[in-house]
Protein backbone atom coordinates (compact mmCIF):
# COMPACT_ATOMS: atom_id res chain seq x y z
CA UNK A 1 0.00 0.00 0.00
CA UNK A 2 1.25 3.49 -1.21
CA UNK A 3 1.75 6.04 1.47
CA UNK A 4 -1.36 8.04 0.29
CA UNK A 5 -3.46 5.45 0.46
CA UNK A 6 -2.10 3.87 3.98
CA UNK A 7 -3.12 7.56 4.77
CA UNK A 8 -6.75 8.26 3.26
CA UNK A 9 -8.34 4.95 4.58
CA UNK A 10 -6.25 5.53 8.22
CA UNK A 11 -8.15 8.79 8.02
CA UNK A 12 -11.45 8.16 5.93
CA UNK A 13 -11.76 5.78 9.80
CA UNK A 14 -10.96 8.49 12.27
CA UNK A 15 -14.15 9.27 14.61
CA UNK A 16 -16.56 11.94 12.23
CA UNK A 17 -17.98 14.92 14.45
CA UNK A 18 -21.44 15.15 13.47
CA UNK A 19 -23.33 18.63 13.27
CA UNK A 20 -27.15 18.01 12.89
CA UNK A 21 -28.27 21.80 12.29
CA UNK A 22 -25.37 22.75 10.01
CA UNK A 23 -25.16 26.83 9.24
CA UNK A 24 -25.19 27.34 5.89
CA UNK A 25 -24.31 31.82 4.70
CA UNK A 26 -25.48 32.90 1.22
CA UNK A 27 -22.89 34.38 -0.23
CA UNK A 28 -22.22 37.72 -1.31
CA UNK A 29 -20.90 38.24 -5.36
CA UNK A 30 -17.45 37.03 -5.18
CA UNK A 31 -16.22 40.04 -6.71
CA UNK A 32 -17.11 42.07 -3.74
CA UNK A 33 -16.29 39.43 -1.11
CA UNK A 34 -13.43 39.62 1.06
CA UNK A 35 -11.25 36.48 1.27
CA UNK A 36 -9.69 34.64 3.82
CA UNK A 37 -7.57 31.56 4.00
CA UNK A 38 -7.60 29.00 6.49
CA UNK A 39 -5.00 26.17 6.74
CA UNK A 40 -4.76 22.82 8.80
CA UNK A 41 -1.18 23.10 7.36
CA UNK A 42 0.34 24.54 10.96
CA UNK A 43 2.04 27.19 9.07
CA UNK A 44 3.93 30.25 11.19
CA UNK A 45 6.38 32.79 10.49
CA UNK A 46 9.69 31.91 10.93
CA UNK A 47 9.98 33.62 14.32
CA UNK A 48 6.86 33.55 15.83
CA UNK A 49 5.73 30.69 18.18
CA UNK A 50 6.31 27.29 16.30
CA UNK A 51 3.16 24.41 17.12
CA UNK A 52 3.56 21.45 19.70
CA UNK A 53 2.00 18.30 19.61
CA UNK A 54 -1.82 18.15 19.33
CA UNK A 55 -1.78 21.99 19.56
CA UNK A 56 -5.37 23.63 19.03
CA UNK A 57 -4.37 26.86 18.85
CA UNK A 58 -4.24 29.01 15.94
CA UNK A 59 -1.72 31.24 14.18
CA UNK A 60 -2.55 34.35 12.41
CA UNK A 61 -0.71 35.03 9.12
CA UNK A 62 -0.07 38.72 8.05
CA UNK A 63 -1.15 38.96 4.63
CA UNK A 64 2.22 40.41 2.89
CA UNK A 65 4.37 36.95 5.07
CA UNK A 66 5.77 34.72 2.94
CA UNK A 67 8.89 33.35 5.27
CA UNK A 68 6.68 30.40 6.60
CA UNK A 69 7.51 27.33 7.85
CA UNK A 70 5.41 23.73 8.02
CA UNK A 71 5.01 23.13 11.72
CA UNK A 72 2.76 20.12 11.16
CA UNK A 73 3.71 17.15 13.03
CA UNK A 74 2.61 14.16 11.23
CA UNK A 75 5.35 12.16 8.69
CA UNK A 76 2.55 10.98 6.67
CA UNK A 77 2.40 13.70 3.72
CA UNK A 78 4.58 15.44 1.16
CA UNK A 79 6.59 18.20 3.21
CA UNK A 80 8.50 19.31 -0.59
CA UNK A 81 5.30 20.53 -2.51
CA UNK A 82 5.20 23.76 0.27
CA UNK A 83 9.32 23.92 0.16
CA UNK A 84 8.83 23.94 -3.98
CA UNK A 85 5.94 26.58 -3.79
CA UNK A 86 4.09 27.99 -0.87
CA UNK A 87 1.01 28.28 -2.76
CA UNK A 88 0.83 24.83 -3.19
CA UNK A 89 -0.62 24.66 0.48
CA UNK A 90 -1.61 28.73 0.94
CA UNK A 91 -2.78 30.13 -2.37
CA UNK A 92 -1.94 33.60 -0.92
CA UNK A 93 -0.16 34.92 -4.47
CA UNK A 94 -2.92 33.34 -6.41
CA UNK A 95 -5.87 35.04 -4.44
CA UNK A 96 -3.68 38.15 -4.88
CA UNK A 97 -4.15 37.79 -8.24
CA UNK A 98 -7.77 37.36 -8.57
CA UNK A 99 -7.76 40.58 -6.60
CA UNK A 100 -6.31 41.98 -9.18
CA UNK A 101 -8.65 40.53 -11.81
CA UNK A 102 -11.42 41.73 -10.14
CA UNK A 103 -12.58 38.25 -9.52
CA UNK A 104 -12.46 38.33 -5.45
CA UNK A 105 -13.04 41.65 -3.57
CA UNK A 106 -10.04 41.52 -1.42
CA UNK A 107 -7.93 39.76 0.21
CA UNK A 108 -8.31 39.58 3.69
CA UNK A 109 -5.54 41.70 5.65
CA UNK A 110 -4.81 38.09 7.99
CA UNK A 111 -5.38 34.71 7.67
CA UNK A 112 -5.33 31.84 9.68
CA UNK A 113 -3.20 28.49 10.75
CA UNK A 114 -4.50 25.83 12.77
CA UNK A 115 -2.45 22.45 13.19
CA UNK A 116 -4.06 19.19 11.45
CA UNK A 117 -2.98 17.07 13.75
CA UNK A 118 -6.07 17.63 16.79
CA UNK A 119 -7.14 15.55 19.14
CA UNK A 120 -9.79 12.87 17.97
CA UNK A 121 -12.53 15.04 19.89
CA UNK A 122 -11.86 17.98 18.11
CA UNK A 123 -13.32 19.23 20.91
CA UNK A 124 -10.94 23.32 21.60
CA UNK A 125 -11.00 23.53 17.84
CA UNK A 126 -15.06 23.00 17.39
CA UNK A 127 -16.09 25.00 20.81
CA UNK A 128 -13.21 27.37 21.36
CA UNK A 129 -10.27 28.42 19.31
CA UNK A 130 -11.93 27.70 15.97
CA UNK A 131 -15.06 30.07 17.06
CA UNK A 132 -12.57 32.89 18.07
CA UNK A 133 -10.72 32.53 14.68
CA UNK A 134 -14.27 32.84 12.87
CA UNK A 135 -15.00 35.82 14.85
CA UNK A 136 -11.89 37.56 14.30
CA UNK A 137 -11.68 36.72 10.60
CA UNK A 138 -15.39 38.25 10.82
CA UNK A 139 -14.47 41.33 12.57
CA UNK A 140 -11.79 42.11 10.12
CA UNK A 141 -15.07 42.21 7.35
CA UNK A 142 -14.08 38.07 5.92
CA UNK A 143 -17.16 36.96 3.70
CA UNK A 144 -15.51 33.96 1.92
CA UNK A 145 -13.02 31.49 3.57
CA UNK A 146 -11.20 28.54 1.83
CA UNK A 147 -10.18 26.26 3.86
CA UNK A 148 -6.82 23.99 2.88
CA UNK A 149 -5.74 20.84 4.88
CA UNK A 150 -2.79 19.12 5.11
CA UNK B 1 -10.56 21.27 7.83
CA UNK B 2 -14.64 20.19 7.45
CA UNK B 3 -15.15 20.81 11.11
CA UNK B 4 -13.37 24.56 10.98
CA UNK B 5 -16.03 24.60 7.49
CA UNK B 6 -18.84 24.40 9.85
CA UNK B 7 -17.90 26.29 12.78
CA UNK B 8 -16.82 29.45 10.76
CA UNK B 9 -19.95 29.16 8.27
CA UNK B 10 -21.64 29.26 11.86
CA UNK B 11 -19.87 32.47 12.75
CA UNK B 12 -21.56 33.67 9.45
CA UNK B 13 -18.34 33.33 6.50
CA UNK B 14 -19.01 31.48 3.50
CA UNK B 15 -16.57 28.65 3.46
CA UNK B 16 -15.24 26.27 1.16
CA UNK B 17 -13.11 22.88 1.63
CA UNK B 18 -10.31 21.78 -0.36
CA UNK B 19 -10.78 17.99 1.16
CA UNK B 20 -8.53 15.61 0.68
CA UNK B 21 -10.21 12.60 2.33
CA UNK B 22 -13.96 12.15 0.29
CA UNK B 23 -15.04 9.56 2.66
CA UNK B 24 -14.70 12.10 5.76
CA UNK B 25 -15.99 14.53 3.85
CA UNK B 26 -19.01 12.99 3.14
CA UNK B 27 -19.32 12.06 6.79
CA UNK B 28 -18.89 15.54 8.24
CA UNK B 29 -20.89 17.10 5.45
CA UNK B 30 -19.00 20.93 5.10
CA UNK B 31 -21.18 23.42 3.20
CA UNK B 32 -19.12 23.52 0.12
CA UNK B 33 -16.33 20.65 -0.31
CA UNK B 34 -14.31 20.33 -3.66
CA UNK B 35 -12.64 16.36 -3.32
CA UNK B 36 -8.85 17.13 -4.59
CA UNK B 37 -7.42 13.96 -5.27
CA UNK B 38 -3.95 15.15 -5.25
CA UNK B 39 -0.92 14.17 -3.35
CA UNK B 40 -1.51 14.43 0.71
CA UNK B 41 0.84 17.71 1.31
CA UNK B 42 -0.31 19.53 -1.84
CA UNK B 43 -3.72 20.57 -1.81
CA UNK B 44 -3.47 23.11 -4.46
CA UNK B 45 -1.90 19.89 -6.73
CA UNK B 46 0.55 21.15 -8.31
CA UNK B 47 4.34 23.17 -6.87
CA UNK B 48 4.96 26.23 -9.70
CA UNK B 49 2.14 26.23 -11.90
CA UNK B 50 0.00 29.20 -11.29
CA UNK B 51 -2.53 28.08 -13.67
CA UNK B 52 -3.56 24.56 -12.51
CA UNK B 53 -3.83 26.04 -8.57
CA UNK B 54 -5.82 28.57 -10.34
CA UNK B 55 -8.20 26.44 -12.09
CA UNK B 56 -8.63 24.55 -8.78
CA UNK B 57 -9.15 27.80 -7.19
CA UNK B 58 -11.97 28.55 -9.75
CA UNK B 59 -13.50 25.11 -9.46
CA UNK B 60 -14.05 26.05 -5.54
CA UNK B 61 -14.94 28.95 -5.82
CA UNK B 62 -18.04 27.89 -8.01
CA UNK B 63 -19.66 26.58 -5.58
CA UNK B 64 -20.62 29.36 -3.58
CA UNK B 65 -23.25 29.50 -6.44
CA UNK B 66 -24.66 26.12 -5.18
CA UNK B 67 -28.10 27.01 -3.77
CA UNK B 68 -27.71 24.85 -0.61
CA UNK B 69 -25.55 22.24 0.89
CA UNK B 70 -23.71 20.62 1.70
CA UNK B 71 -22.23 20.73 -2.00
CA UNK B 72 -19.37 17.91 -2.54
CA UNK B 73 -18.08 18.03 -6.22
CA UNK B 74 -15.07 15.95 -7.38
CA UNK B 75 -11.99 18.12 -9.10
CA UNK B 76 -12.13 16.21 -13.07
CA UNK B 77 -8.23 15.30 -12.42
CA UNK B 78 -6.39 12.90 -10.13
CA UNK B 79 -3.07 13.07 -9.23
CA UNK B 80 -1.43 9.87 -7.86
CA UNK B 81 2.05 10.73 -5.50
CA UNK B 82 4.86 9.72 -7.51
CA UNK B 83 6.07 7.55 -4.54
CA UNK B 84 9.02 6.75 -6.27
CA UNK B 85 12.52 8.16 -5.14
CA UNK B 86 14.11 11.19 -7.29
CA UNK B 87 16.84 10.97 -8.67
CA UNK B 88 19.29 12.30 -6.88
CA UNK B 89 22.91 12.06 -6.09
CA UNK B 90 24.45 11.21 -2.71
CA UNK B 91 28.48 12.28 -1.81
CA UNK B 92 30.79 9.69 -1.73
CA UNK B 93 32.48 7.90 1.15
CA UNK B 94 34.89 10.52 2.39
CA UNK B 95 35.75 9.26 6.45
CA UNK B 96 35.61 5.26 6.77
CA UNK B 97 35.22 5.72 10.17
CA UNK B 98 32.41 7.20 10.92
CA UNK B 99 28.71 5.62 10.52
CA UNK B 100 27.95 5.98 6.69
CA UNK B 101 24.37 7.93 7.60
CA UNK B 102 27.14 10.39 9.76
CA UNK B 103 29.96 10.83 6.49
CA UNK B 104 26.83 11.24 4.37
CA UNK B 105 24.74 13.92 6.26
CA UNK B 106 28.44 15.66 6.07
CA UNK B 107 28.59 15.57 2.81
CA UNK B 108 24.82 17.22 1.93
CA UNK B 109 25.71 20.26 4.52
CA UNK B 110 26.59 22.27 1.65
CA UNK B 111 23.77 21.45 -0.05
CA UNK B 112 21.94 22.02 3.22
CA UNK B 113 23.05 25.57 3.17
CA UNK B 114 22.75 26.35 -0.28
CA UNK B 115 18.85 25.74 0.10
CA UNK B 116 18.91 27.67 2.86
CA UNK B 117 20.44 30.90 1.74
CA UNK B 118 18.09 30.98 -1.15
CA UNK B 119 15.06 30.21 1.00
CA UNK B 120 15.96 32.34 3.94
CA UNK B 121 14.36 29.83 6.21
CA UNK B 122 14.35 26.04 7.12
CA UNK B 123 11.90 23.65 9.04
CA UNK B 124 14.52 21.82 10.71
CA UNK B 125 15.04 22.84 14.25
CA UNK B 126 12.70 20.98 16.48
CA UNK B 127 14.97 18.94 18.33
CA UNK B 128 18.31 19.84 16.86
CA UNK B 129 19.94 22.45 14.25
CA UNK B 130 21.61 21.83 11.04
CA UNK B 131 25.17 21.28 13.37
CA UNK B 132 23.49 18.44 15.11
CA UNK B 133 22.43 16.52 12.35
CA UNK B 134 24.89 14.23 12.13
CA UNK B 135 25.57 13.73 15.36
CA UNK B 136 21.89 12.71 15.77
CA UNK B 137 21.80 10.02 13.03
CA UNK B 138 25.37 8.74 14.62
CA UNK B 139 22.70 8.14 17.99
CA UNK B 140 20.07 6.46 15.84
CA UNK B 141 22.81 4.20 14.40
CA UNK B 142 24.09 3.22 18.13
CA UNK B 143 20.32 2.33 18.89
CA UNK B 144 20.29 0.51 15.73
CA UNK B 145 23.41 -1.39 17.03
CA UNK B 146 22.14 -2.38 20.29
CA UNK B 147 22.49 1.14 22.15
CA UNK B 148 19.24 1.91 24.85
CA UNK B 149 17.27 4.69 23.15
CA UNK B 150 16.04 6.40 26.55
CA UNK B 151 20.27 6.77 27.39
CA UNK B 152 21.25 7.35 23.92
CA UNK B 153 20.72 11.54 24.38
CA UNK B 154 17.82 12.09 22.13
CA UNK B 155 16.67 15.19 23.38
CA UNK B 156 14.04 15.51 25.19
CA UNK B 157 13.41 11.48 24.08
CA UNK B 158 11.24 13.12 21.45
CA UNK B 159 11.85 10.63 18.40
CA UNK B 160 9.43 12.19 16.44
CA UNK B 161 10.89 15.82 16.30
CA UNK B 162 14.17 14.45 16.07
CA UNK B 163 13.58 11.82 13.02
CA UNK B 164 11.40 14.63 11.54
CA UNK B 165 14.81 17.45 11.64
CA UNK B 166 17.13 14.89 9.80
CA UNK B 167 14.54 14.15 7.22
CA UNK B 168 14.08 17.74 6.68
CA UNK B 169 17.62 18.31 6.36
CA UNK B 170 17.69 15.77 3.73
CA UNK B 171 14.55 17.30 1.69
CA UNK B 172 15.75 20.19 2.29
CA UNK B 173 19.44 19.85 0.56
CA UNK B 174 17.90 17.24 -2.30
CA UNK B 175 16.27 19.43 -3.82
CA UNK B 176 19.07 21.87 -4.72
CA UNK B 177 20.62 18.62 -6.03
CA UNK B 178 17.12 17.78 -8.20
CA UNK B 179 17.48 19.11 -11.84
CA UNK B 180 14.36 19.31 -13.78
CA UNK B 181 10.57 19.76 -12.88
CA UNK B 182 9.46 19.96 -9.09
CA UNK B 183 9.25 16.55 -7.65
CA UNK B 184 6.42 14.83 -7.66
CA UNK B 185 4.59 13.63 -4.09
CA UNK B 186 6.77 11.82 -1.48
CA UNK B 187 9.30 11.31 -4.53
CA UNK B 188 12.11 12.68 -1.90
CA UNK B 189 10.50 11.18 0.62
CA UNK B 190 10.62 7.73 -1.29
CA UNK B 191 14.43 8.30 -1.66
CA UNK B 192 15.17 9.44 1.76
CA UNK B 193 13.73 5.85 3.13
CA UNK B 194 15.38 4.07 0.40
CA UNK B 195 18.57 5.52 -1.61
CA UNK B 196 20.17 7.09 1.67
CA UNK B 197 22.13 5.68 4.63
CA UNK B 198 19.97 7.95 6.97
CA UNK B 199 16.99 6.37 6.09
CA UNK B 200 18.16 3.61 6.20
CA UNK B 201 19.49 4.25 9.84
CA UNK B 202 16.18 5.91 11.12
CA UNK B 203 14.00 2.54 9.87
CA UNK B 204 16.79 0.51 12.24
CA UNK B 205 16.91 2.82 14.68
CA UNK B 206 12.95 2.76 15.00
CA UNK B 207 12.51 -0.95 14.55
CA UNK B 208 14.91 -1.48 17.67
CA UNK B 209 12.91 1.42 20.20
CA UNK B 210 9.56 -0.99 18.86
CA UNK B 211 11.11 -3.91 19.83
CA UNK B 212 12.82 -2.80 22.75
CA UNK B 213 9.12 -2.13 24.41
CA UNK B 214 8.81 1.53 23.72
CA UNK B 215 5.06 3.36 23.84
CA UNK B 216 3.26 2.97 19.92
CA UNK B 217 4.06 6.68 19.77
CA UNK B 218 7.88 7.10 20.66
CA UNK B 219 8.54 4.44 17.43
CA UNK B 220 5.64 4.69 15.38
CA UNK B 221 6.21 8.39 13.93
CA UNK B 222 9.31 8.12 13.61
CA UNK B 223 8.61 7.68 9.55
CA UNK B 224 5.38 7.52 7.46
CA UNK B 225 3.12 5.17 8.78
CA UNK B 226 3.40 2.82 5.44
CA UNK B 227 6.82 2.04 6.19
Amino acid sequence: MSGDEFMREYSAALPAPQFSNPAWVTPKPLAESTVAIVTSAALYGVGDEAFSTADTSYRFIERDRRDLVLGHWSPNFDRTGVQIDLNVVYPIDRLEELAQRGVIGKVADRHISFAGNQPDDVATIRMDTGPAAAAALRKDGVDVVILTPV
Amino acid sequence: MCVLAHVFEAAGIATIVLSSVREMTEKVAPPRALYCEFPLGRPLGRPSDPAFQHDVLARAFALLDAPQGPVLVDYPEVITADEQPVACALPPRFDPSLPPAVDEARGLRKAYDRALGRRGMTAVGRAVNADGIPEALGMLHAIANGADWTTAGIPGGNTTALCHDIRTYYEEAALELVDGPPPGGRAIEDWFFTKTEAGATVLAARTAIREAGAKFPIWFYMTPGHL
